[in-house]
């Protein structure tokens, strides 16, 4: 079967078509790290989107844990340039994989264009079709798309200290490995959770955690989120990052294409060491726009996008990039050590309060 | 922090020549270091005795050196030129073992210069095996099971407690020599009696055996802030067990999922910094195939041939920015060169991949130990890139110029299924092509993993090759569509082997896919997935998508480089090819460059206005011209593998500067050369073209012996020999695989000399006359020789330079060409013309002191020599210069080191000076670097008792002589100042075993004499 890539600025990529036989039609993003695809396909920053790989052979290992970021495949629709069928060592196959979550590939497709295309216009809807198909009518991009991806309950793993409050606006399972494998204790909450059911655990730390589309979609209840960042130390990742950046007067703009690899340079303005980070995403808090009780902490090298903030009296670290890595760099844990800090200290205060 | 403003002032170590272990790779990595600091307003002082390099120009280096690279020599340049600098890191192992030695003799503190980049103890903590493995047992890194061994009491010792296999790596040695997979005791005791005699502190280290593991290799740079990054990590196709310079690689890793290329890359950082390196690093590890279970093998604290590979594959140049730390700058503030708008701190994403498969000598050494292992025995290597990864096996293949046709080594076909399982499972250089063989009889993938452990996915790609090709030998022509002629294309399989299969002429299948529009599209190597818009001129061909665009506006020159670094065509046709794209450049060309060696510079995408990574095959190299528009080719500087093409191009319609293919034709045909010689009116050396062996025999009847037996079109010398009897030439004729025609010569005996010529078809300038000191039967590349000649008449030496530029004349040809004479006293004879450039034309240069191959392209174009400005005599030379020829037989067990004429040597270095014996002196000193010290004194072995004047002689020099009657060999061997053999019949056990004991080994009087004279009187030794 063949099939055609569509892209609202009117350009098509012919491919082949594996997997689900079902017309998608998402906002097209790419990925450039060379391994990783079965994290970046479970996780739920991608919910609705098109992803198209930059490496051209996918596929050459085996899935080794069907569940990794998430239950499911996040993405609705993958595009690559050659999708390796063969013998595996160990593991299910892309395609398998694929199929199981009723997902289309379309493999063959020329993605270095694809990419040169949306570097050039931007992210845009795309359509994956079989081929011969008319275009079905364009669809905006989806910014509000967090409910689609946030837990329905919450839930509560582990059972150490201290106990942080995971609020879900699309979690990353490595997110909540990092803090299990320090320990804690972790209560996964909807990040509709009302203020007065969080109060009601006897929590130590929040981490406001990535999630997919628009920060300011959820407008609604960044009030909360002040009010719960003004209580507990808090950490915020990704989505998370821009969310308590907006709680606290900042601003958050989209970049034309996003940040989305295992390679992208971030500097810590206290040390000015550089590393590398994971990223995955779209929107960007605007430097200018930040208060002046909140620093920047972390800084891109490439674009000098804002990266990460450090608040100057509350004990609140927040991070663009990911530090649980999962795909991509494992060396930022740091920011995890941080955060844990910031809850020691404050245990220390309320103690000797 | 920016760069560190005392530093004004730098000596830069080279590697040397070329030896197996130590190549082509440090003339890039060190030619990329001079033009770093030198952009920085730092004063580069360069030594490195090898010629052949473009990193000892004059303008890549201030000031060269062209020393022996010992610490006596580099004292003598501190002490004259007074650096505040020292960078040893971009010199091999060579550089690194200097810059210790220096330290430790406290002559770096003397002379206050600092060391540049990473430090002595953190070298040392790499470099040192016991501090190394104690450091990592602190990181908690895993190291094999293994013990510091420095006798054969403590190797059994510790096999009494892990058992076998285990591995021997002998302490401070190049490309792991002298070590080995040991899988009983008897082989083990063998390889720990070799590997203690070859490290230079007698210190072995015996490691359990690992084979089987994937091995991935990754390459690390930090600054002196702490920041570190990976630039890429490789992937071995050959498990653990074959050295990595042996094995065929892919970068990135293909096999190794998200978790595993991060946990190793994790713990590359975490030692990269425990040992404090500033600049690039390698490292080495062994992962199991399921368990996730991994060991270190190996870190080296310095560029090496594998950061040369990862830069070309990613487009990161690794050495210019390791140069740039080292003074003081953070990775953060250089930016990447290749897009000019991000920064040096951050890790190239790639979106094709890379293969990379070794060269190996084999093909010309039949007879040597061809079994890979622990130690390399590769020459060079090929890189592809592709998006497509069958397509990069494929196109690697084709890089590699050897007799192979498509997938398949013809000669494998012969042998059984069983002899083929035996090469895979213990390889030689021919396993790929054996796994190929296997895969077209049927063996599944399953099986061949069994027996070999290569992964399953790899053996999948080989396996959809061989499928592949199949299926298209099933299909008859009028059956092929479209889109299966595109399949195939995209598959990588050229329109030669698809008209193979389809039984048509090439043109037929060519003519279809233009009909059908069926072209390779050229994309970038832009170090960032195409994320970020680039600048560099770097690409590749694929077959599938659109092309990258390139703004060009000059007129157009393509020069076809050299392919792999082999044994008889080395780094000098880089070397020539690079100075031509610099003449193109200066005259207003653009110069776009074809190549497909990872190691060398001309592939440094600086360096042309375009690099395109390809193979040397007429039909890649003919899609590169079409897609560029361009139509004038420069095939002079590539050495064979560029005149091989020529033909070809020129039927398609391309002109080729400088000469027409019935030219070469001409000079390389020996019926159509005789006729040239004699009607120039010049004698001809009697000889026959024979087709089959009878007539071999009327030859040798008609012309006497001694006769010389060679094939047309080779390199190298390969296949030609020397014949004294009938006996010899029956025992040749039955034991060889001759391939006819062969010419047979009349064996002349005599003074050869050799010149370069440069000639606008009307006027020539004869640049440089060398004489070989050993007489005709050596091969030009494996003499020693002297330039301007020392021991020729006047006369003599006029008639030379009259018959070359005589033969000059006559030939229709621009640019350069060398000739090969025989003096006898009766007269000279011709014995070849090399229509193109030849190895001596960097010393040439060097020596005149004249660009000779920029001149050559310049000519080309249209340029009259006298328009040049050279003055018109042949030794405009300062003085005398030497080239000495250096070996790699310590690496290549088996290989005879008699001097015959078929070339063994790998690499040569070159000495100057007024006075000719100091030149003699420092040429065959630097080219004994890694040979037992002669000039220390000793005892040599003589095997001919009755040579009663040679023994006299050694004696009064004051070395202890012994000889069958007094010794036996095997005695001598165990000698501690054994220092040379001298064996004039070539005694086949006698000369083999010195010589990969890193003993002297002379099987020319000449040769031994050339040595003699340079030791000091009797009783100066020290």
């Amino acid at each position: 079967m063949k099939g055609t890539l569509s892209l609202s600025n009117g350009q098509s990529f012919e491919g082949s078509w594996k997997g689900a036989v079902k017309d998608v039609q998402g906002e097209i993003v790419f990925f450039t790290g060379m391994t990783g695809y079965e994290e970046v396909l479970t996780d739920p920053s991608y919910y609705g989107q098109i992803i198209v790989f930059s490496y051209p052979l996918m596929g050459q290992y085996g899935i080794q844990n069907l569940h990794l970021e998430s239950s499911d495949i996040q993405p609705a629709g993958i595009v690559v340039t050659e999708l390796y069928e063969g013998t595996l060592e160990r593991g299910f196959s892309l395609l398998e994989f694929a199929v199981m979550h009723n997902v289309p590939i379309m493999t063959g497709v020329d993605t270095r264009s694809v990419i040169q295309t949306i570097r050039e216009d931007g992210t845009m809807q795309a359509v994956m079709q079989l081929e011969g198909k008319p275009l079905p009518a364009w669809e905006p991009i989806r910014t509000f798309v967090v409910p689609h991806v946030t837990a329905k309950e919450a839930v509560t793993y582990g059972e150490g200290s201290p106990h942080i409050g995971l609020i879900d606006f699309g979690y990353k399972k490595s997110i909540l490995q990092a803090l299990l494998d320090r320990g804690c204790t972790v209560t996964v909450f909807p990040y509709t959770v009302s203020t007065s059911e969080l109060m009601s655990t006897p929590l130590d730390g929040l981490l406001f955690s990535n999630g997919p589309g628009d920060p300011a979609s959820l407008m609604h209840k960044i009030d909360d989120y002040r009010a719960w960042a003004n209580v507990y130390p808090t950490l915020g990742i990704c989505l998370g990052h821009q969310l308590l950046a907006i709680a606290f007067g900042a601003s958050t703009e989209k970049l034309a294409f996003g940040h989305r690899g295992a390679n992208h340079p971030v500097m810590n303005v206290k040390t000015k060491r550089v590393s590398m980070s994971s990223q995955n995403h779209s929107y960007v808090v605007k430097e200018g726009s930040i208060p002046s009780n909140v620093d920047i902490l972390y800084t891109n090298v490439n674009d000098s996008s804002v990266e990460g903030l450090q608040h100057q009296n509350l004990p609140l670290l927040t991070v663009q990039f990911h530090p649980e890595a999962s795909p991509g760099p494992a060396e930022h844990h740091e920011v995890f050590d941080s955060f844990f800090n910031l809850i020691y200290q404050e245990k220390k205060v309320s103690q000797h309060a | 922090m920016p760069k560190q403003q005392e530093i004004k002032k730098v000596l830069v170590i080279g590697s040397g020549a070329i030896v197996i272990g130590q190549a082509a790779e440090f003339d890039y990595s060190g030619t990329q270091a001079c033009t770093a600091l030198r952009e920085e307003g730092i004063e580069v002082i360069l030594i490195n005795n090898n010629p052949a390099t473009i990193m000892t120009d004059e303008t890549t280096a201030d000031r060269v050196y062209f020393e022996p690279l010992t610490v006596e020599s580099v004292k003598e340049i501190l002490e004259k030129e007074k650096p505040d600098g020292l960078l040893a890191t971009v010199g091999g192992q060579t550089g690194l073992n200097l810059a210790m030695a220096l330290t430790d003799q406290g002559i770096l503190d003397e002379y206050g210069v600092k060391l540049l980049g990473t430090d002595i103890h953190s070298i040392k903590k790499a470099e040192d095996r016991e501090a190394f493995r104690s450091l990592m047992k602190e990181l908690n890194e895993p190291v094999p099971d293994s013990e510091i061994i420095y006798n054969e009491k403590e190797a059994l010792a510790f096999a009494d407690t892990c058992g076998y296999p285990i591995i021997v790596r002998p302490a401070y040695t190049l490309g792991g020599f002298g070590g080995g997979i040991a899988l009983d005791q008897e082989t083990y005791l063998t390889l720990v009696k070799q590997g203690l005699s070859a490290s230079p502190i007698h210190q072995c280290l015996v490691e359990k055996s690992i084979a089987g593991y994937k091995e991935i290799e990754y390459e690390v740079m930090r600054d002196a802030a702490g920041t570190c990054i990976t630039i890429c990590n490789m992937e071995n196709l050959d498990p653990v067990g074959v050295h990595t310079g042996d094995s065929i690689v892919t970068a990135p890793s293909q096999t190794l999922h998200d978790k595993e290329y991060h946990m190793l890359r994790t713990s590359s950082i975490k030692i990269i910094e425990a040992l404090g390196i500033v600049g690039g690093c390698n490292i080495q590890f062994a992962l199991h195939p399921s368990s996730g279970d991994y060991f270190l093998i190996e870190v080296n604290p310095r560029v090496s041939r594998s950061s040369a590979l990862a830069s070309k594959a990613t487009g990161y140049p690794i050495a210019r920015l390791a140069a740039k730390l080292a003074v003081g700058y953070y990775l953060h503030e250089l930016k990447n060169p290749v897009t000019g708008t991000t920064f040096a701190s951050f890790e190239p994403a790639l979106d094709y991949v890379t293969v990379k498969i070794p060269r190996w000598p084999f093909d010309q050494f039949t007879n040597a130990n061809r079994k890979l292992g622990t130690q390399m025995k590769a020459t060079g290597e090929v890189m592809a890139i592709e998006r497509s990864i069958e397509a990069a096996f494929q196109k690697a293949i084709r890089s590699l110029d050897q007799k192979i046709d498509g997938l398949f080594l013809p000669a494998l076909s012969h042998f059984t299924t069983k002899e083929l399982e035996v090469l895979v499972k213990e390889p030689d250089d021919r396993r790929l092509f054996a796994i190929f063989e296997l895969l077209k009889r049927g063996i599944s993938t399953s099986t061949l993993h069994d027996w070999t452990k290569i992964s399953p996915y790899y053996l999948s790609v080989l396996s959809r090759l061989v499928q592949a090709q199949c299926s298209y030998e099933e299909l008859a022509w009028p059956e092929v569509t479209k889109d299966k002629l595109l399949a195939a294309k995209k598959l990588g399989f050229t329109d030669k082997q698809l008209a193979g299969c389809w039984n048509v002429p090439v043109s037929l299948i060519k003519q279809q896919r233009e009909k059908w529009q069926i072209t390779p599209s050229y994309r970038m190597v832009d170090t960032c997935a195409a994320e970020f818009e680039a600048k560099t001129n770097y690409f590749y061909s694929t077959w599938s998508g659109s092309s990258d665009t390139r703004n060009s506006n000059k007129p157009k020159v393509a020069v076809i480089g050299s392919g792999p670094i082999r044994i008889g065509q080395g780094i000098e046709f880089d070397y020539c090819c690079v100075h031509s794209v610099l003449a193109l450049q200066k005259m207003g060309y653009e110069a776009v460059l074809i190549n497909n060696n990872p190691e060398t510079v001309s592939t440094d995408y600086e360096v042309a206005d375009a690099l395109y990574f390809e193979p040397l095959c007429a039909e890649d190299i003919m899609n590169v011209l079409e897609f560029e528009g361009i139509t004038a080719v420069i095939v002079q500087f590539g050495g064979q593998t560029s005149i091989n093409v020529a033909k070809e191009l020129e039927d398609a319609g391309y002109n080729l500067l400088g000469s027409t293919s019935d030219i070469l034709d001409e000079m390389e045909d020996r019926d159509r050369f005789y006729t040239f010689l004699k009607n120039a009116g010049l004698p001809v050396i009697p000889g026959f073209t024979a087709n089959q062996p009878a007539e071999v025999w009327q030859a040798a009847d008609d012309l006497n012996y001694p006769i010389l037996l060679r094939p047309s079109y080779v390199i190298g010398g390969s296949g030609m020999i020397k014949l004294n009897s009938d006996e010899e030439l029956e025992a040749y004729l039955a034991s060889a695989q001759i391939e006819y025609p062969v010419l047979v010569d009349k064996f002349i005996q005599g003074k050869e000399t050799e010149v370069d010529v440069l000639s606008d078809g009307k006027t020539a300038w004869v640049t440089a006359v060398y004489e070989h000191i050993e007489g005709t039967g050596v091969h030009s590349g494996d003499s020693i020789a002297i330039t301007p000649p020392l021991s020729l008449s006047a006369s003599m030496l006029d008639q030379v330079c009259d018959t070359a530029v005589h033969i000059a004349k006559k030939l229709d040809f621009k640019g350069l060409f060398n000739i090969q004479f025989v003096c006898q006293d009766s007269g000279l004879y011709v014995i070849e013309i090399n229509p193109r450039a030849s190895r001596t034309v960097p010393i040439s240069s060097k020596s005149t002191n004249v660009p000779l191959v920029q001149h050559a392209t310049s000519i080309m174009l249209g340029k009259k020599l006298n328009e040049l400005g050279i003055s018109q005599i042949f030794n405009g030379q300062r003085g005398f210069t030497v080239k000495a020829p250096v070996f790699s037989h310590i690496k290549l067990p088996g290989l005879s080191p008699e001097l015959t004429p078929v070339m063994t040597s790998t690499g040569e270095v070159m000495a100057s000076d007024r006075d000719p014996e100091i030149a003699m002196k420092k040429a065959l000193s630097g080219a004994s670097q890694q040979l037992a010290d002669l000039w220390s004194g000793g005892s040599i072995y003589i095997t001919d008792q009755q040579e009663t004047g040679l023994i006299k002689s050694w004696q009064e020099k004051g070395f202890l002589v012994y000889t069958p009657e007094t010794a036996d060999f095997s005695e001598w061997m165990d000698r501690d100042d054994k220092k040379a053999v001298i064996s004039l019949e070539a005694d086949p056990d006698k000369v083999r075993t010195a010589a990969i004991h890193r003993l002297h080994v002379w099987t020319r009087k000449e040769t031994a004499e050339a040595f003699f004279n340079t030791l000091p009187k009797k009783g100066v030794f020290v």
